[in-house]
């Protein structure tokens, strides 16, 4: 604080930072990286541990024994699934009632913007199902869920058959003080998107669906259930849920208590849990996890059906069955008593699930970091930014822009006094000021322009061009913002003439705090995306000036802007699946993300399309300003 | 004897207070027989104290330091969740509920003379179309008393209140065993068994006292002690999926003798579905006498074993009546009450919320009228103007709306509404609300548990099927007074909707040690440079030899051949 009342050390610490500006800013930049690698190395992983005492401490035995029930359910499902071509509501509801639930019906209905190519879907109409056991205990107040989301591709019939085989074990008990949902949805991730907003009686997505006839007060917590033979080799479980919202630690150490007791083989992200953290193998292979985890939450994509209970404070999470060329199988009993265990456990809890984290990152199943541990690598990373303001805003050469601005009103002899140097121009203040107004309206004209137009003008494009109205949307995405990059000529032809070549500074310092509120904002709800988009925009929105080799730093502005994130995410995500891409094949899954995001924003309400559109782009489309200032 | 069941009663309420409660102090309301007469609310009550702070359990003293009389007080407490429309007619009760009714000149008076001391008791087995059984207990103990009625006002005062939920896990049966004169010795009584008992699905008891005129003029009263106690039985859970039932296999008991303190003794099993189609539930052992009458709107058949007929119970020194399935139960869906209920809490985040009331009406041509009473505690503060009535689709304009603000931690929300219900319709009653932030002593133990909100009390004229004639109340079964008939058309029904769950914006309460450090920390490092800095006057100083760190700066400088500063 000595050095904001004191101007000769504070000119000193400017002069500091201005001097060792680059070296600080690069070994910045490489601390952030780095310390996100180290992440998965012991001194910052720490051991998962059950915080919730209603959870951890008391044991329960589990009784299931209903595998060949649950078999002869999934067999019946999935002959009436075939006769019917959809989902056999009859059946169920019949089945349901006949093992002691209460059952009843929701038919929504769901128009999309635009036809999902990837799934087939445009006008979507579906049943969901569910059961109600009411819990002798209690009156209705708390509730928990099983839930099944059965899809026009997977078919998930063995899971229906284990709930059902699970529904009927859990009739016969008397210790339920929870009521417990079991929840068939149709169309997956949809009608559990209609089942949700119905059972909170809301509407954000502009679903059409017939109110819930019953209901069984406040969920506590919910698991989604997904297996597609009667035999896995492995549990995977997924918990990233729609924007990058995780579940309480707690829950997914619960379940990995299960697998530990039932000796099931539990993987994360498809990964197997390295057994030796003490040598280099076991954290490299936690970087991969890890990896795989970030790119998965910073896509904002719901990891599974539970990813939508999670905006209503619910906690959750998805186990899938895997079944790969493994030896050893479990058969639906090994589930069954690993789910049941989880239920009993769940049936326990006095509170909410709140004791743990609801900030982590998970290089394995047994291993997390803490939010306290993974934020420095996205301040180093916001750091280079804030380098880059300080610098632009007690740089010399930029006239001490900081001070003008601020002394704007007080009189430029009074800021030339305190900022000791030359007396800045009058005119020249306010030429940088004007212009800076009109780059920034039309790089968010862009934007805005970006998020409306695609859906809005699908039906002229697909009138005018022979696509097809899903190709419409995704080309007029790509047509709006290769546009974007003609903005620097369209400024300057806004501009006077006379603009002076340095107002590019003041556009670089708008451009920069804008960019660093935002990534600091972004890093704070959801990391990994914060972290992704610090990592590769702030290179070129640091060393972006029109002077220098301009095609040099126009390729590392391409490559790093938003756009091309989402192609190297793409193919980092399919390197680490063991999958690598051809180009042509990263090309069309990158055209399929474009539509997937866009249409996940219409039809859940998910973020990551609007904050590119309306925030990141316009901000990249002030650094491309930047670089092509005249 | 009067004044030590009162007493027991205000000891009993005093052990049913666990933790922090939110008592309701409303207007009279509803007299516990004649139902549907909610006065005018300009009337002037004397003594009410809705305005005082009320808690659950001094409601009754306080009044009665007020020396006014005790005239009716009832109290009953429910655990798990009956759902009306599946139970065909069984009213849900509250978890915990306190209904004392004061009354200061005539009232509800029974009008007829009883004998002296006298006990009924019965039970009344309801088997149930999806397999499950019903049994109610009705206990009924009348004493004279020396009790006088006073001329003078008229003024009625009725005092509600409701534990959404009990904290701790007392066992309730004993005390209420112990009122009944038999206690557990002989009886129906015997079959009282807690162990089964609160192994059932759901499970409601309830102690009711009154006084009733001894002659015409109502000079001299007598009391009159109710107990009810209502058990379902659940076919999956009790019964181990069987569906055959006996009184050995629901209460692991016979009975075996009739109290002998008892004038009446029986219990009735309904056979009104099963004796006409087909036989499909059979009775053992066959009954001697039917009983006839009509309960609910619709016109029952009882099978009646009177336990002071020696001939029921001498065959085989005890008696152990059992329901055999001929055909096991449908899965269809059993019929459905003509007025049921649903309530929960809409929204999500922990800023607003909105609580909404279902009510359904599935009389296909009689519209009927209900009183919705709603308590709804202060942390929740309701924004009256988003009240909302729709039935079919259009506002639904209630014809009597009574409302009293809550004052933060004095007393809660009243709302009382008289709701015109259409036929065949659902009627949607929703309130928007904001969630309080309270003061961090103010949270329970558990904050994220979330807090509870009452359930509402419904009560109704219900339309009746069959015509009923009015009921001698002295001669017919104590178990058609649960259900009043105003006139031959319609029955009095009093629902209790569930209780909700509302969650509260919480502090993080697990780290009040990190936070105060932080807070300490920062106040420190920063309150003192920020005032340093506001407070200074600033000159502008040549700049002299410089401190220490100056010097060796310039040292340093010197050495790089810097010039210095």
């Amino acid at each position: 604080m000595g050095l904001l009342s004191d101007p000769v050390r504070r000119r000193a610490l400017a002069r500091l930072v201005l001097r060792l500006n680059a070296p600080l800013c690069a070994l910045s930049y490489v601390a952030g990286i780095a310390w996100f690698l180290a992440l998965a190395f012991p001194p910052l992983t720490q051991r998962t541990y059950m915080s919730e005492n209603a959870m951890g401490s008391t044991m329960v035995e589990e009784q299931f024994a209903g595998g060949e029930r649950a078999r002869s359910f999934a067999r019946d499902f999935a002959a009436h699934r075939r006769k019917s071509g959809a989902l056999p509501v009859a059946w169920l509801e019949r089945t349901m009632r006949s093992v002691g639930l209460e059952v009843y019906t929701q038919s929504f209905s769901r128009k999309l913007p635009f036809p999902d190519e990837t799934h087939e879907r445009y006008m979507v109409s579906g049943i969901n199902v569910y059961g109600i056991l009411r819990a002798p205990r209690a009156a209705s107040t708390e509730s928990l869920v099983l839930t099944v989301p059965c899809g026009p591709e997977s078919t998930n019939s063995q899971a229906v058959g284990l709930m059902l085989a699970l529904a009927a074990h859990f009739r016969g008990q008397i210790y339920w003080a929870k009521d417990i949902i079991f929840l068939v949805t149709e169309h997956d991730l949809l009608g559990s998107e209609a089942w949700l907003e119905a059972y909170h009686d809301i509407n954000v997505t502009g679903m059409q669906s017939s109110p819930l006839q019953g209901r069984a007060g406040a969920i506590q917590a919910a698991v989604a259930l997904e297996l597609s033979t009667d035999v896995v080799t492995s549990l995977d479980v997924a918990v990233e849920g729609l924007n990058g919202q995780l579940p309480n630690l707690d829950l997914l150490n619960l379940f990995q208590t299960f697998c530990q007791k039932g000796g099931l083989l539990c993987t994360l992200q498809g990964k197997l849990q390295p057994q030796d953290w003490t040598s280099v193998d076991g954290p490299l292979q936690g970087v991969q996890t890890l990896l795989l985890m970030v790119l998965q939450q910073a896509s904002g994509h719901p990891h599974g059906a539970h990813g939508l209970f999670l905006r209503y404070r619910v906690e959750a999470l998805t186990l899938r069955g895997i079944n790969s060329f493994r030896q050893y199988k479990y058969d639906l009993v090994a589930v069954g008593k690993a789910l049941e265990g989880m239920f009993r456990k769940l049936n326990h809890l006095l509170e909410r699930l709140h004791q743990s984290f609801f900030f982590y990152l998970l290089p394995a199943l047994s291993r997390f970091v803490s939010i306290g541990l993974y934020m420095p690598a996205a301040g180093f990373l916001l750091l280079v930014l804030g380098l880059k303001i300080s610098s632009a805003s007690c740089c010399p050469h930029a006239l001490e822009l900081w001070m003008q601005l601020h002394e704007a009103g007080v009189g430029p002899e009074e800021a030339g006094g305190t900022s000791g140097s030359s007396p800045p121009l009058p005119a020249t203040q306010r030429v940088g000021l004007a212009s800076l107004v009109a780059p920034l309206l039309i790089s968010q004209a862009v934007g805005l322009a970006l998020y409306v137009l695609p859906v809005l003008g699908q039906h002229v494009a697909a009138q005018h061009f022979p696509v097809a109205e899903a190709e419409a949307v995704v080309l007029t995405l790509l047509a709006v913002y290769a546009a974007g990059l003609a903005l620097p000529h369209s400024t300057h032809w806004v501009l006077s003439t006379q603009a002076p070549d340095r107002s590019w500074m003041a556009l670089k310092l708008v451009a920069l705090i804008y960019l660093a509120l935002q990534l600091a904002c972004i890093t704070l709800t959801n990391f990994s995306l914060g972290f992704l988009l610090a990592a590769t925009m702030v290179p070129g929105a640091a060393l972006t000036k029109p002077s220098g080799p301009r095609p040099l730093c126009a390729a590392l502005l391409v490559l790093t802007s938003p756009a091309a994130t989402l192609l190297g995410g793409l193919f980092l995500w399919q390197q680490l699946q063991e999958a690598p891409l051809s180009l042509a094949e990263g090309w069309r899954l990158f055209l399929a993300a474009l539509a997937q995001g866009v249409l996940e924003h219409h039809t859940y309400g998910a973020l990551l399309f609007p904050l590119l559109a309306l925030g990141l782009y316009p901000c990249w489309l002030l650094f491309w300003n930047v670089l092509f200032w005249k | 004897m009067a004044v030590g069941i009162i007493k027991n009663l205000v000891v009993g309420k005093g052990d049913l207070n666990p933790g922090p409660s939110h008592a309701t102090c409303p207007r009279p309301f509803v007299p516990y027989q004649r139902p549907f007469t909610p006065s005018s609310p300009s009337k002037a009550y004397p003594g009410s104290r809705c305005g005082s702070r009320t808690p659950a359990s001094g409601t009754a003293p306080e009044v009665t330091s007020q020396t006014l009389f005790l005239l009716e007080a009832g109290l009953s407490r429910g655990r798990g969740h009956w759902e009306a429309e599946t139970a065909a007619g069984m009213a849900a009760a509250a978890q915990l509920c306190l209904l004392v009714l004061l009354l200061l000149g005539p009232g509800v008076w029974g009008q007829t003379e009883p004998p002296g001391d006298s006990l009924r008791e019965e039970l009344v087995i309801t088997p149930l179309p999806s397999g499950d059984v019903a049994a109610t207990f009705q206990f009924r103990t009348r004493w004279d008393s020396e009790l006088q009625r006073e001329e003078g006002t008229d003024h009625s005062f009725l005092r509600y209140a409701v534990l959404p939920r009990e904290v701790v896990c007392t066992e309730n049966l004993t005390p209420w065993k112990k009122l009944l004169p038999c206690s557990s010795k002989a009886g129906l009584s015997v079959l009282l068994k807690a162990d089964r008992l609160f192994h059932t699905s759901y499970h409601s008891q309830a102690v009711h006292i009154r006084p009733v005129c001894r002659d015409a003029r109502c000079v001299s009263i007598s009391w009159e002690l109710r107990q009810t106690l209502s058990v379902v039985f659940d076919a999956f859970v009790t019964g181990q999926g069987k569906q055959d039932w006996s009184l050995f296999r629901m209460f692991s008991r016979t009975l075996t003798e009739p109290c002998p303190l008892a004038l009446e003794s029986r219990v009735y099993v309904d056979v009104t579905n099963y004796s006409q189609d087909n036989e499909t539930l059979e009775v053992y052992p066959p009954p001697l006498t039917t009983y006839q009458d009509v309960v609910l709107g619709t016109r029952k058949t009882y099978a009646v074993y009177d336990l002071l007929d020696t001939a029921v119970i001498n065959n085989s020194r005890s008696l152990n009546l059992q329901l055999k399935w001929k055909r096991p139960p449908g899965s269809e869906a059993p019929p459905t009450p003509f007025l049921y209920t649903q309530r929960y809490v809409s929204g999500y985040g922990l800023h607003n919320g909105e609580l909404s009331t279902l009510l359904y009406n599935t009389h296909p041509y009689r519209a009927f009228p209900v009183l919705l009473l709603d308590t709804v505690p202060w942390y929740l503060r309701l924004y009256v103007h988003t009240l909302t009535i729709t039935s079919k689709g259009k506002e639904n304009k209630p014809s009597y709306i009574h409302y009293q603000p809550a004052q933060d931690r004095m007393q809660p929300h009243l709302l009382e509404m008289l709701i015109q219900l259409p036929a065949s319709s659902v009627t949607k009653v929703s309130i928007q609300f904001e969630r309080a932030l309270l003061k961090w002593t103010e949270y329970t133990p558990d904050p994220n548990h979330g807090f509870y909100v009452s359930p509402s009390v419904l009560s109704a004229l219900v339309p009746s099927e069959v015509a009923a004639r009015p009921v001698d109340w002295e001669e017919s079964p104590l178990f058609n007074t649960l259900f009043p008939v105003s006139d031959s058309s319609s029955y009095f029904v009093r629902l209790y909707t569930e209780p909700l769950l509302v969650n509260l914006p919480t502090p993080d309460f697990s780290m009040p040690y990190n936070v105060i450090c932080l807070t300490c920390t920062v106040v420190a490092v920063c309150y003192g440079s920020f005032y340093n800095l506001l407070t200074r006057t600033f000159q502008i100083e040549e700049p002299s030899k410089g401190g220490l760190a100056r010097r060796l700066a310039n040292l340093i400088r010197r050495a790089r051949g810097v010039p210095p500063l």
